[in-house]
């Protein structure tokens, strides 16, 4: 069996080299504007920290991805190919891409660059993978966080493409690369903008009722004091059905799938995937370096691999939320 | 500008269907997409109805789609695809790469579906050369961006724009109306045939703000390009498509049909539209590259300005 590959989220330099210090095989990044899925003010590389990032990976034998993973409109368009080929420069171990047209470019272009499709290609079978594969020849696919275990084993049986799924972070409830809940509400979206609830449009707001997030005026939630409060993403608000106030799509939690490791590796998963590159150098740090031990542990030994107290009690102090879920993974959540 | 009826994306019981379709054969609408969209487990309307369904359609004159499912996660899924791709008779709306890759590998025309991710003119050429005809905008792109494809368009390829209905905004492995039920997904019980327009989600103040349809999340609002019909004929769409629901809909059709075929200015046939406001009012946002929850409400002078 080949070993699985950790893959790390890193938004600077210090996250980049948390990541590579602390085991991770590969650690993704994308560019600092709209081409990437997590654009956010002052997070990403600019060309120059890229290719010090990539000269550092490298140096410590690990691999750096990069997410051009947004899709570009006509009037943009020159943008994302100009990313392309700024990567392909800069000698990145590979393109994580979702756009059918900016695959095509980077393919024809640049015919030796490894190409991923990114989880916002929304590839859920192994037909969808297919096609990706027939046209551009990608080596790994991310797969969206929709799929039971079952259903991922299968993708694996009927694929010669090498999947790589999330393992730690923050849980997307909807088929990424289809969600439209941030644009409806505020203009900007994943897909768009690389932006879900961007920062500008959230407001704080202290009222008699309690305190108030709102999204672009968009009521989200509202928190009493005892309650910590969270970062306003549409699917983790608290809202109203048939009278009923709850967390209606889904509660403030993270993805762990710490307990089912041995389980990824068995059914030949490639790669797994840590969210969050717009989080602090010290959470890539902690979480690289738990499932590091977690991943060497259960490659090692899977039959009596058993997630360590001090793992989870690391992971739950980094986690978003004070609960872990295996998502979509687990046939009971959906 | 051909009209067209897009697929019922809610689960409605299968006469409710059957009768819907009866009545849109004599309707003014050139084109009928067919088929379960959003949840695999809804069956009581099944292929071979919509297949038949299919067929009364055409002899009426219509041109009918037959739509694919847009979230394609187990192999069942997979082996309905196979049907309507092999169906031998109808063009398919493929909603997902799965579709694409079998209507490719068969070397089938068809309709690259709203759920696609169609954002640029490389991709629709992509598109074309695996054998799409026509496609369709994704519901948060807007004008600027839709007169941007066009231009860059290959000839041959027609383009079709979402004009009426809740907007389709999400898709998840997890059912929301199950959910608010305490159910799990495999334990549905069918709720989502209690709610023919789906249901209602409303913020802490009771405003409405979303519904669940199933696996599916659209929004509270009701889109309504009426206004920029003039806009979209000078810019060359070929098709644009109205969302089934349960209320009104027949009126709604006839006020499009009308301004399609030059025998209503926009600007009356609209203000006709906003008689009967929907619940959860219009929003027309992503049109103007804004957030899709805006309406802005151009008046009648204003739209009627627009025509040719």
């Amino acid at each position: 069996m080949s070993k699985v590959e950790l893959v790390c989220p890193a938004g600077a330099f210090p996250a980049l080299r948390a990541a590579v210090d602390n085991g991770a095989d590969a650690v993704y990044i994308g560019f600092r504007d709209a081409t990437n899925a997590r654009n956010f003010p002052g997070l990403n590389f600019d060309r120059e920290t890229a290719a010090k990032a990539i000269r550092y990976a490298h140096d410590h034998h690990s691999k750096v991805l990069l997410a051009l993973n947004t899709y570009p409109q006509p009037q943009t368009w020159s943008v994302w190919c100009d990313a392309v080929d700024q990567a392909a420069d800069l000698g990145v171990d590979a393109l994580i891409l979702a756009d059918l047209g900016l695959m095509r470019y980077a393919r024809d272009k640049w015919p030796n660059l490894r190409l991923h499709l990114s989880v916002q290609g929304s590839a859920t079978s192994h037909e969808a993978i297919a096609l990706y594969r027939r046209l551009f020849g990608i080596e790994r696919v991310i797969l969206p966080r929709v799929l039971s275990m079952p259903q991922v084993a299968r993708v694996i049986e009927n694929s010669d493409v090498a999947v790589e799924v999330f393992a730690f972070g923050s849980l997307c409830v909807m088929v990424e690369g289809r969600c439209y809940l941030s644009s409806y509400v505020t203009g900007e979206s994943p897909n768009t903008c690389g932006a879900c609830s961007p920062a500008s449009a959230v407001e704080w707001k202290e009222t008699a009722n309690g305190r108030d997030v709102n999204l672009n005026g968009v009521l989200i939630d509202r928190f009493n004091q005892d309650e910590s409060a969270g970062y306003p993403v549409i699917c983790k608000g608290r809202f109203k059905v048939n009278g009923k106030l709850d967390y209606a799509i889904e509660e403030p939690t993270s993805l762990s799938v710490l307990d089912i490791l041995p389980d990824l590796i068995k059914i030949g998963v490639s790669a797994i995937k840590v969210e969050g590159r717009q989080r602090s150098p010290a959470y890539v740090a902690q979480v690289t370096k738990v499932l590091r031990e977690a991943l060497d542990s259960a490659q090692k030994d899977p039959l009596t691999y058993r997630p360590r107290q001090e793992w989870v009690s690391q992971l739950g102090r980094v986690a978003e939320g004070t609960t872990h879920t295996l998502g979509a993974l687990d046939r009971e959540w959906q | 500008m051909r009209l067209a009826l897009g697929p019922l994306l809610y689960f409605w019981p299968r006469e409710e269907v059957m009768a819907l379709y009866q009545q849109a054969a004599s309707w003014p609408v050139d084109v009928i997409y067919l088929g379960e969209v959003v949840c695999s487990k809804r069956r009581t309307t099944r292929t071979d109805d919509y297949l038949e369904i299919a067929a009364m359609l055409a002899d009426s004159g219509k041109q009918v789609v037959l739509s694919t499912l847009a979230l394609v996660e187990a192999e069942s899924e997979l082996k309905t695809l196979k049907r309507l791709v092999g169906n031998g008779r109808f063009w398919v709306e493929a909603n997902d790469m799965a579709a694409v890759n079998l209507l490719a590998n068969a070397d089938l025309p068809f309709v690259a579906g709203p759920h696609l991710n169609c954002y640029n003119g490389a991709s629709i050429a992509m598109l074309q050369q695996l054998g799409a005809k026509r496609w369709v905008m994704p519901v948060e792109l807007g004008e600027a961006t839709l007169r941007a494809m066009i231009a860059a368009q290959p000839p041959a390829m027609e383009s079709e724009v979402f004009v009426y209905g809740r907007l389709p905004l999400a898709f998840s492995a997890r059912c929301f109306t199950a959910r608010a039920a305490n159910l799990p997904k495999d334990d549905c019980r069918y709720l989502c045939g209690d709610y023919p327009d789906g249901q209602l989600v409303s913020d802490q103040d009771d405003n409405p703000f979303l519904v669940f349809n199933g696996i599916q999340t659209q929004s509270a609002s009701t889109l309504n390009l009426l206004e920029a019909i003039p806009v979209m004929a000078k810019m060359g769409v070929d098709v644009v498509r109205i969302s089934p629901h349960a209320r009104h809909l027949e009126r709604i059709v006839e006020q499009f049909a009308a301004v399609l075929s030059g025998a209503q200015r926009p600007g009356e046939a609209n203000e006709r539209l906003r008689q009967t406001v929907p619940a959860g009012g219009f929003c027309n946002g992503y049109w103007h590259g804004e957030a899709g929850m805006d309406w802005r409400a151009p008046s009648a002078q204003e739209i009627d300005a627009q025509i040719p």
